[in-house]
């Protein structure tokens, strides 16, 4: 129970500010912050703990959206159980890709490169099949109700986008602490060493690769929820995957909390950038291309590894520890 | 006389036009410590890895515990109770002693704090209590070696495959492991040792297998083997044995 | 039934666009072969190479052949200098880095580009750009076999680069054994900068040959490199006859393909033809083990 302290003092903190925030554009910053942060937990299951690096993301996000919107649109499914069935068409599509990839024995570069391949497929497919609403996209109709999954305030959205965060923070906490997060980590370590003490590699990276497109198809169906509208360069597009990655590298790879801290980040970087150039297309991915090759040139383990890094280099200078002799890293 | 506990029938490993393993059979008891010696490049790793599922044998049976597991994945023949250790260490570098540990532990103990207390338990009896939270690359050679003999102690192994483990280690790294090793056999895991240190060989093993060249060429008592002229030239070249056996009379 | 000629001349066009395919290929096969990461930055690259030769046109008058001449070396330093103080020193020893940086450089090259010259796409018009050539059968635009042509000469140029010069066989040295090369005293980080500056030295020429016919666009350089990977992958990483034949296969089955099915499905058949081989043979028709 200890261990989720921080996890309910974080949330508990956030889930307070609408008290004092009733500004909507803020509140719209926060809910888009949250919508990232969540995708980029997703990302982080496979990428920060398991160390497979996903860069198509949007595979699993806009499969989450548009099997929620065409369910709406449609069939005229209730936007509930649409979400419930967009986040389980998120997961089964990460586990196609997932058992394709795993079990021919994908590692790295060749595994971005695919995952990259299926999302564009998916995008390309998304933008010309009528289901879709082609390049028109799909518009889901206002319908101001509980029932819909549409609210009149944005405060309740937030609390919605702010619940799941929430839910995703306790899985990767609950991760950290259970036997599949300590396999998932020293496959990710060193996958054969991992496989002669027992661990079922493929099996493990699947269930990763299927949660991580859960959570991120989740944050694909709030965002139809919120926006009414979903195109495939929106669904399907790099920009998701690029943010999804982008988040938990610079808040912290294989962390709890390093999506969150890099969703804020990121998107506070970019309120800032418009307001200083006001709204450039391209300028914000621009900076986010940046930032990404600076965070890995000079501080590959993100903020919260940068943190653990200070500590020890403090600590270390103040010889509060007795000294260690210790072996030069390799 | 019962059936051993591993049992390698003909095990042959074809790398193209490379026949890196011929023929190769063996057998390890539990409780008893086998070796396997023989000049490099002979092909004894590969054989490790044939026997661990690392890799498939081309032609031959590997029958463990009265079953046939011939080409089984590592990760089911670590759960039927066939652990090993690699030649080149392979610790999980950013985790602790402890965290690396307990990675083995969970095979057998899906519960968290089961596993924590076994993890501990294997550290302390391997030499690394006061290490368990030292991150694991911060580790001399000797710790990194033990702690790769931790890891698969943990998965709680009837047969334990050690791939050069004394490897790299000084006389007096070598005089406190050997302790340990025999304690481990003495509790009734089978040891199959790859093992180049002649003296711990010699003190160690009870029975002993030569590949040269993909083949056994020898077995026996570690006496016997030494003295086998075969194993001689095999290590010191054709006509060897012959100058040996004339150095002797003189 | 589609007449021969219509077919013949799908096909003839395929191999026009599959050579300067082939040579987007090779300057990523290269990357791949010598420093072993795929370079995500190829695409972005080409297309600021692009804008490069259509300003060079429009601003200096400079036909994009005469360009090349220009522009070519001009991202030559662009690549050294981005492996040498950028991607290099990120790696920190984990491949997974440098993938990241260079899919950090192709998202701000892409979007610095969107910033600098918006979304529209630009043209030029050569004076000669409409004269065509009489093959017997069939009629191909000037600037398309000037390109074909070229993409021969780029490769014969490069290998006589590999093949005789000390560079070159550095770069074959450290391709094959670092470590060694190393220990003989080549300077690898050089060498691995070198590499990846003929690399995009290899999308740079492609740019200027492409220009005449093609268009410049911040997003044009991706469509071209997601077909240049699958070529890298279906032709073997590392191996330059199969970047140069998997190009001109895969540039008459994308012409074939989109000629009967559309434009959009073609694409996606190629990536289809992509995931298949990534699934089912990693190392291409030519490549190594991985």
């Amino acid at each position: 129970m200890k261990a989720f302290l921080p996890i309910i003092v974080v949330v508990a903190a956030l889930a307070v500010v609408p008290l004092f925030v009733h500004s909507n554009v803020v509140l719209n910053f926060l809910v888009v912050t949250l919508l990232i942060a969540l995708a980029g937990q997703g990302w982080n299951i496979l990428g920060g703990y398991g160390g497979q690096y996903s860069f198509g993301q949007a595979a699993f996000f806009g499969t989450g959206a548009y099997a929620t919107a065409i369910l709406q649109v449609h069939y005229g499914v209730n936007a509930w159980i649409g979400f419930a069935a967009g986040i389980a068409a998120g997961a089964a599509v990460g586990a196609i890709i997932g058992a394709l990839t795993f079990r021919a024995g994908l590692r790295s570069s060749y595994f971005a490169l695919v995952t990259l391949a299926f999302a564009e497929v998916l995008r390309i497919v998304g933008s010309v099949t009528p289901i879709t609403g082609a390049g028109v996209g799909l518009l889901v109709k206002l319908d101001l109700r509980a029932q819909a999954f549409q609210f009149q305030s944005r405060t309740v959205f937030y609390l919605v986008i702010l619940a799941l965060v929430a839910v995703s923070l306790v899985i990767a906490q609950l991760l950290e602490r259970s036997r599949f997060g300590a396999w998932l980590i020293a496959v990710r370590e060193n996958e054969d060493a991992a496989m002669a003490l027992g661990v079922d590699a493929f099996a493990v990276k699947l269930a990763a690769m299927v949660v991580s497109a859960a959570i991120t198809a989740a944050a694909g169906c709030f965002y139809v929820q919120y926006f009414l509208f979903i195109d495939s360069g929106i669904a399907y597009g790099t920009w998701i995957s690029i943010e999804a990655l982008l988040t938990p590298i610079i808040g912290g790879v294989g962390t709890v909390f390093g999506a969150l801290a890099g969703a804020l980040v990121v998107k506070l970087l970019g309120e800032g950038i418009k307001l200083v150039t006001g709204d450039v297309p391209g300028l914000d991915l621009m900076i986010y291309g940046a930032v990404l090759v600076l965070v890995i040139r000079f501080a590959p383990r993100g903020l919260v590894g940068a943190c653990a890094d200070m500590r020890t280099y403090f600590v270390r200078r103040t010889k509060l520890c007795p000294p260690i002799g210790e072996v030069a890293r390799g | 006389m019962a059936e051993p506990l591993l049992s390698v029938e003909g095990v042959s490993r074809r790398f193209g036009g490379l026949l890196a393993v011929n023929a190769a059979s063996l057998s390890a008891d539990a409780g008893r410590i086998t070796a396997l010696i023989g000049p490099n490049g002979a092909g004894k790793t590969t054989l490790f890895s044939l026997i661990s599922g690392f890799l498939k044998p081309s032609a031959g049976k590997v029958r463990y515990a009265g079953h046939d597991v011939t080409g089984e994945p590592p990760h089911r023949l670590a759960r039927r109770g066939i652990a090993r250790t690699f030649q080149i260490v392979q610790p999980f570098a950013g985790l602790s002693v402890r965290d690396n540990i307990l990675v083995g532990a969970y095979l057998r103990h899906p519960a968290r704090a089961a596993a924590l207390e076994l993890a501990e338990q294997v550290g302390r009896d391997v030499g690394l209590g006061d290490m368990l939270d030292r991150p694991a690359h911060a580790l001399t050679v000797a710790g990194r070696k033990r702690l790769e003999l931790a890891r698969a102690l943990a998965t709680g192994p009837k047969l334990l495959l050690l791939d050069e483990v004394l490897a790299g280690l000084n006389p007096s790294e070598i005089r406190d492991v050997v302790p340990v090793i025999r304690a481990l056999s003495a509790s009734g895991i089978a040891l199959l040792m790859i093992e180049h240190v002649m003296q711990a060989v010699m003190s160690l093993a009870e029975h002993v297998f030569v590949l040269a060249e993909g083949r056994i060429i020898a077995q026996g008592s570690p006496a016997q083997v030494v003295a086998d002229p075969v194993v001689v030239e095999a290590y010191l070249g054709h006509g060897a044995a012959a100058k040996v056996g004339d150095a002797h009379v003189h | 039934m589609l007449s021969p000629i219509i077919l013949l001349t799908a096909i003839v066009n395929g191999l026009m666009t599959g050579a300067v395919y082939a040579l987007v290929a090779l300057g990523l096969t290269l990357i791949y072969g010598v420093l072993h990461i795929i370079n995500f930055a190829h695409g972005a690259l080409l297309s600021a190479a692009l804008f490069a030769a259509f300003f060079a046109f429009q601003k200096l008058g400079l036909d994009p052949y005469l360009a090349a001449f220009l522009i070519a070396p001009a991202f030559f330093a662009l690549g050294y200098g981005l492996q040498r103080f950028v991607i290099g020193p990120a790696s920190h020893g984990d491949d997974r880095n440098m993938l990241l940086v260079t899919l950090g450089l192709a998202v701000l090259i892409e979007n610095a580009l969107l910033y600098a010259v918006h979304a529209d796409t630009r043209t030029i018009d050569l004076a000669y750009g409409f004269k065509s050539v009489d093959l017997g059968f069939t009629f191909i635009a000037l600037p398309r076999l000037i390109s074909f042509l070229a993409v021969f000469v780029v490769a014969l140029v490069l290998w006589l680069i590999m093949a005789l010069t000390d560079t070159g066989k550095a770069i074959r040295a450290v391709a094959k054994e670092k470590l060694g090369a190393q220990l003989a005293g080549i300077d690898v980080a050089h060498i691995y900068a070198i590499t990846f500056g003929l690399g995009t030295a290899c999308v740079a020429i492609a740019a200027c040959l492409l220009i005449p016919t093609y268009y410049a666009n911040p997003r044009a350089g991706n469509a071209f490199v997601l077909v240049a990977f699958t070529i890298v992958v279906l032709g073997g990483m590392g191996s330059v006859p199969g970047a140069l034949i998997g190009g001109l296969v895969i540039g008459v089955v994308e012409s074939l393909a989109g000629f009967y099915f559309g434009e959009s499905l073609g694409q996606v058949g190629i990536f289809l033809i992509f995931i298949v081989v990534l699934l089912v043979r990693p190392r291409g028709l030519f490549g190594a083990s991985a």
